[in-house]
């Protein structure tokens, strides 16, 4: 048997990587410093808080969000890699959906951005599809037994996003004030959206 | 395969980790290595002449203490083998190169041949269509066979010979098992299916449905 090979450090090992593609003219600084830029300012849970404070706000919007995810969200601009298929779950207060990848870390990106670490981590990963009660609670939201649970394994290229309850009390707010409650975490199922 | 990558269902990981604050605000990357791991990740499949099936294949291969050891590591490691299947680089250029960042006076080894994966592709995206109709519906009763398939899949451990209802159509799509090795995209139908807890987990499971998105050859009528 052979030994696996010596762990390399990630971060060494991302620069040697690169050193050598833009050596071999398959990559360059131009198009790294582009691509995270985008995704540190432009895609991001920013997008979906904008779908989601619409959605709250205009009731034909709503509508046609459910019906055609991709579409609806892509009358705000909002499309791209990992956004082929987008499909909008509501949440009422009698069913909570809430959404993984048990088999790797697939993500709305252009609603989402790129996921935080604990939605790639194997806890989330091994657990929310086995004792999803208990892995919320331990997010800090503890659901009455008499909601019902649903959970989606992103398994397809389809993609999914939470529609999250309206708080109470937000009824006299802006469309724009409303986009800023919305949180990443309500739109991936771990949270409610709260009035701060 | 049935690797590490197939999570579901598996215990001993511990709590999910509490949000630091950099989780908690919207910073997709910790460190600016992280940028330039996704970005290399990002274009892996266009410079290898591979696609995300083969990319998801690669990171499953990724040995499982290396896996484990965190998302960016995976993320890079899977990169790099769908580069060197197709000859864009070798393990042995990487650690001679990092050797050489870090200040050490090793000889390079010479690139490898480029050999990339030649297979026709129906367009852009994964979104397809299929002449033969879907063989289920709405409402059926499926059951999931029990594949065991060597090479990539899409259909998690757990879900194998559960039974479920199917509750959406969802579009028919490349299918993952063969375009991830280059052999064909070969569409297929696609399918939600709900299953209740206790199916997937035995009689003491929380209650909860579990819904996840199969597609047509890993199901069968349930008799």
């Amino acid at each position: 048997m052979t030994s696996a090979p010596e762990h390399l450090d990630p971060a060494l090992r991302v620069e040697a990587l690169a050193s050598l593609l833009i050596e071999r003219g398959l990559l360059d600084e131009a198009t790294i410093e582009t691509f995270v830029k985008t995704y540190e300012q432009s895609v991001g849970p920013m997008n979906g808080a904008k779908v989601v404070a619409k959605a709250w706000t205009d009731p034909e919007y709503r509508a046609r969000l459910l019906a055609d995810g991709t579409g609806a969200i892509g009358e705000l601009g909002f499309k791209g890699p990992q956004g082929e298929h987008i499909v909008v779950l509501e949440n009422t207060p009698a069913l909570h959906h809430v959404v993984v990848c048990t088999l790797c870390s697939c993500y709305p990106w252009p609603v989402l951005g790129l996921p935080p670490s604990w939605y790639k981590d194997p806890a989330y990963r091994s657990r929310v599809v086995r004792e999803p009660r208990r892995v919320l609670r331990e997010f800090g939201l503890d659901l009455d037994d008499g909601v019902e649970i649903r959970v989606h394994d992103s398994s397809s290229e389809v993609r999914y996003m939470v529609l999250p309850e309206r708080p109470a009390g937000t009824e006299h707010y802006s469309e724009a004030e409303l986009a800023d409650l919305v949180t990443r975490d309500a739109m991936v199922g771990v949270a409610k959206v709260a009035v701060r | 395969m049935d690797g590490v990558h197939d999570l579901g269902g598996a215990e001993g990981f511990g709590p999910v980790p509490p949000l630091t604050a950099a989780q908690s605000s919207a910073e997709p990357f910790a460190e600016p290595w992280e940028g330039k791991a996704f970005v290399i990740g990002a274009l892996a499949a266009r410079i290898s002449g591979g696609n995300l099936h083969a990319f998801r294949h690669a990171i499953e291969r990724v040995p499982p203490p290396e896996y484990l050891a965190g998302y960016w590591n995976r993320w890079t490691i899977g990169a790099q083998t769908m580069m060197e299947d197709s000859g864009i680089v070798t393990d042995e250029e990487v650690r001679a190169r990092a050797a050489r960042l870090s200040g050490r006076d090793v000889p390079e080894p010479p690139p490898p041949t480029p050999d990339k994966p030649q297979m026709p592709s129906g367009g852009a995206g994964n979104l397809r269509s299929r002449d033969t109709p879907p063989a289920f519906a709405v409402g059926d009763r499926v059951r999931v066979a029990d594949l065991h398939p060597t090479g990539h899949t899409r259909l998690p451990r757990y879900v194998r010979r559960r039974t479920g209802t199917v509750t959406v159509m969802q579009p028919c799509q490349v299918f993952p098992d063969t375009a991830a090795h280059f052999a064909g995209e070969n569409p297929q139908h696609c399918y939600t299916v709900d299953f209740d807890s206790r199916e997937l987990w035995g009689p003491g499971a929380e209650p909860f449905h579990l819904s996840i998105d199969l597609f047509e050859p890993y199901l069968e009528p349930e008799r």
